[in-house]
């Protein structure tokens, strides 16, 4: 909090800071590399068959390969694209994919060629408002790329994804109040040092658990991968990419993978931080170590997106809307006022862990009560709701109803009628019958 | 400003004259979308400018909310009217440019107003002083959100959420019936006179373009239900060649 914390950041020479950044850049690549090589691996094996083992030792030269495939490719670039913006949108997408790594903590301090410096390119207070500054900013080169195709199927796919990444967005934003509350700080490395006795995903579990679906969602991966969705919208935003331009979507789409798996591992997970067997080793969290837990756990979230993408069918667009607004986002609010207040009873008025316990009880107590009665009325409201409707469905269908043209309620007939006497006329299947 | 940090007036030049270029483009430029772009580009220079002037949470916050969801669902909107309608030119509210042009000079007189009085009268005590008071820019926001501007700040949040209300009475339309369930659609499906699943695919002995090819059922009759509507009106459908088919079956060893 105090400007001290932040002292051992921006105080590099520029040289560490070019080479952070370059080491940054190529494990990014690499990691790209080697994870669509992983995906498709497990996917395989999940599937009973064996994957890419041609190329190079397993097979891991296999995406190398396909990324030169790719890049040698013809480029076709459809002759109702807006040019300028069918450019510049794959460009916006790979930025800000890699901008956003800049202030994930890989490690501690440590000495690179007699510099201390932590494993970090940099911090600030807001590290982790950057990140999802940073991703908002990925959403233009998606939709961007949507729009500027001139063709409906990238449209339509660019549409779902902004309404998609909005409506993730705020789950997303709210799974962090409750870790900011905890942390008091929103520096990604203040966050890190917050959670040594024990991770954020252990005592701010539905935070950490909504957090883990929104990323799905915002990641555009199965089963949220409808604005790509390849049964409805062939490939959706980038069907009418090719070559160069559709291999930096590839490599946005796997970066943001990682990224919003290294920014779980970071709130939730400890970040560098070593698992508890290993911590009780004195030197878990110095010197290089760390970043081997780091990579450790941002790992498994990546095999979870990949486990999930094996196992489970895509959602229906509206099914996976209604979840968003309907379930993550008001289950966020609740969380982080039951936090909030949790926090307030706990620091102002001093209460112990116990007296919590009980007043969190009494308001469960008090609220199984409410919904109880409210469930009651509920039911009340929709008897007489049907007793309306059958009356109004059973009468038989009047055209000037209250004295204007009305068509006919769902379930009434309207009955023909000739254009010249406006008589009533027999209907034709009857002549037919 | 000689001794002083040059890093920041690169940034200022750099941010604040791709900002104005933002805002003349957004005038400029003839499609919307084009012109959103520029605010975009606009909205996250000022962001820079923000955050170089020791404000990263006005900042960031400024790219969250006015770059990331409001300007997106300015694009959303223009994507839903439709990528190639054109804009109407005809001006329908009359005496709009006087009224806009009043408005202007007045904004522009209360706005060197304000940042004359704020160079002449106000003596500046530096960023650092500003935001050492509650220990950091984060903490003082705070602090003044929820003690001096509390009220401006819940009747500012009252003034949202009321317009949200708004547009959710607009959208709204009460369900008559109930919503049929996937089960119901399902059973309509299969009741109803059309094809209850998808249709089948086109040929896979295509050696052109394979939408324009019948595929063949276990006889060897061509599928009617494989080929688009459209390419049988325009008689673009390909007939089987049951030469070609037998010749294609001996080299892949398919059956015999």
């Amino acid at each position: 909090m105090t400007e001290s914390q932040f002292g051992v950041f921006g105080i590099d020479p520029w040289w560490l800071v070019l080479l952070k950044v370059l080491v940054i850049f190529v494990m990014l690549v690499l990691l790209t590399l080697f994870t669509i090589w992983w995906e498709r691996r497990v996917v395989s094996r999940m599937q009973n068959r064996i994957g890419p083992n041609r190329v190079g030792p397993f097979g891991l030269l296999q995406s190398l390969m396909d990324g030169f495939k790719l890049a040698l490719k013809e480029e076709i670039i459809p002759k109702a694209a807006h040019v300028g913006v069918y450019w510049i949108a794959p460009v916006i997408s790979a930025t800000a994919a890699f901008l956003a790594f800049a202030v994930i903590p890989f490690g501690p301090t440590v000495a690179i060629f007699g510099v201390e410096t932590p494993l970090q390119l940099t911090d600030f207070p807001v590290s982790v408002l950057y990140i999802l500054a940073i991703a908002s900013i990925g959403i233009y080169g998606i939709v961007l790329a949507g729009w500027s195709s001139g063709s409906t199927y990238p449209l339509l796919g660019g549409l779902r994804s902004s309404a998609q990444m909005i409506s993730y967005e705020i789950a997303m934003g709210m799974s962090f109040v409750a870790v900011f509350l905890y942390a008091g700080s929103m520096s990604t490395s203040e966050i890190i040092s917050a959670q040594e006795p024990i991770w954020f995903a252990v005592i701010l579990l539905p935070s950490f658990l909504i957090y883990v679906t929104s990323m799905v969602g915002e990641t555009n991966r199965a089963p949220f991968d409808l604005p790509e969705a390849e049964g409805e919208l062939v490939g959706g935003f980038h069907t009418e990419y090719s070559s160069l331009k559709f291999a930096m979507f590839f490599l946005a789409e796997y970066i943001n993978m990682v990224t919003v798996s290294a920014l779980a591992t970071t709130l939730f997970l400890g970040g560098w931080l070593a698992p508890w067997p290993l911590s009780l080793w004195e030197s878990a969290n110095t010197g290089w170590w760390p970043l081997l837990w780091w990579l450790v756990k941002v790992q498994i979230f990546i095999f979870v997106f990949i486990w999930l993408r094996a196992t489970l069918p895509r959602l229906r667009y509206d099914q996976f809307m209604k979840f968003g607004w309907k379930v993550l986002i008001p289950a966020s609010i609740i969380w982080i006022m039951i936090v909030a207040a949790a926090r307030v009873l706990r620091n102002d008025i001093e209460l112990s862990n116990r007296q919590l316990l009980i007043i969190g009880a009494v308001v469960i107590a008090v609220l199984l009560v409410v919904s109880w009665f409210a469930q009651g009325a509920i039911d009340r409201r929709e008897a007489v709701r049907k007793l309306v409707r059958d009356e109004i469905e059973n009468r038989p269908y009047d055209a000037m109803a209250g004295g204007f043209p009305v068509p006919p309620m769902p379930g009434q007939q309207a009955a023909l009628t000739s254009r010249r006497s406006g008589s009533p006329v027999v209907q034709q299947e009857a002549i037919d019958g | 400003m000689i001794e002083g940090n040059w890093g920041e007036e690169i940034v200022f030049w750099v941010s604040g004259g791709l900002a104005v270029l933002g805002a003349l483009g957004m005038i400029l430029s003839k499609k919307a979308v084009h012109s959103a772009l520029c605010v975009a580009l606009t909205m996250i220079n000022l962001a820079i400018l923000y955050v170089a002037n020791s404000a990263p949470f006005l900042g960031m916050v400024q790219v969250i909310v006015y770059t990331g969801a409001v300007m997106m669902l300015f694009l959303f909107v223009l994507m839903v009217v439709g990528v190639d309608s054109s804009d109407s030119l005809i001006e329908t509210l009359k005496g709009q440019r006087l009224v806009a042009i009043v408005l202007a000079l007045g904004l522009a007189i209360l706005l060197v107003a304000g940042v004359g009085a704020g160079l002449t009268d106000v003596v500046p005590v530096g960023l650092d002083e500003t935001n050492g008071v509650d220990g950091g820019n984060v903490q003082g926001i705070a602090r003044l959100l929820f003690t001096d501007y509390l009220v401006a700040f819940e009747v500012t949040s009252a003034l949202l959420i009321t317009a949200a209300l708004g547009a959710m009475v607009l959208a709204h339309r009460e369900r008559w019936l109930p919503r049929a369930s996937q089960q119901e659609l399902s059973k309509a499906r299969f009741l109803g006179p059309g094809h209850p699943g998808n249709l089948p695919s086109s040929g896979t002995y295509a050696r052109h373009n394979a939408v324009d090819t019948p595929a063949l059922l276990p006889d060897g009759s061509p599928s009617d239900l494989s080929i688009p509507g459209p390419l049988v009106a325009r008689g673009d459908v390909r007939p089987i060649d049951h030469h070609e088919v037998e010749q294609i079956e001996s080299l892949g060893g398919g059956p015999k």
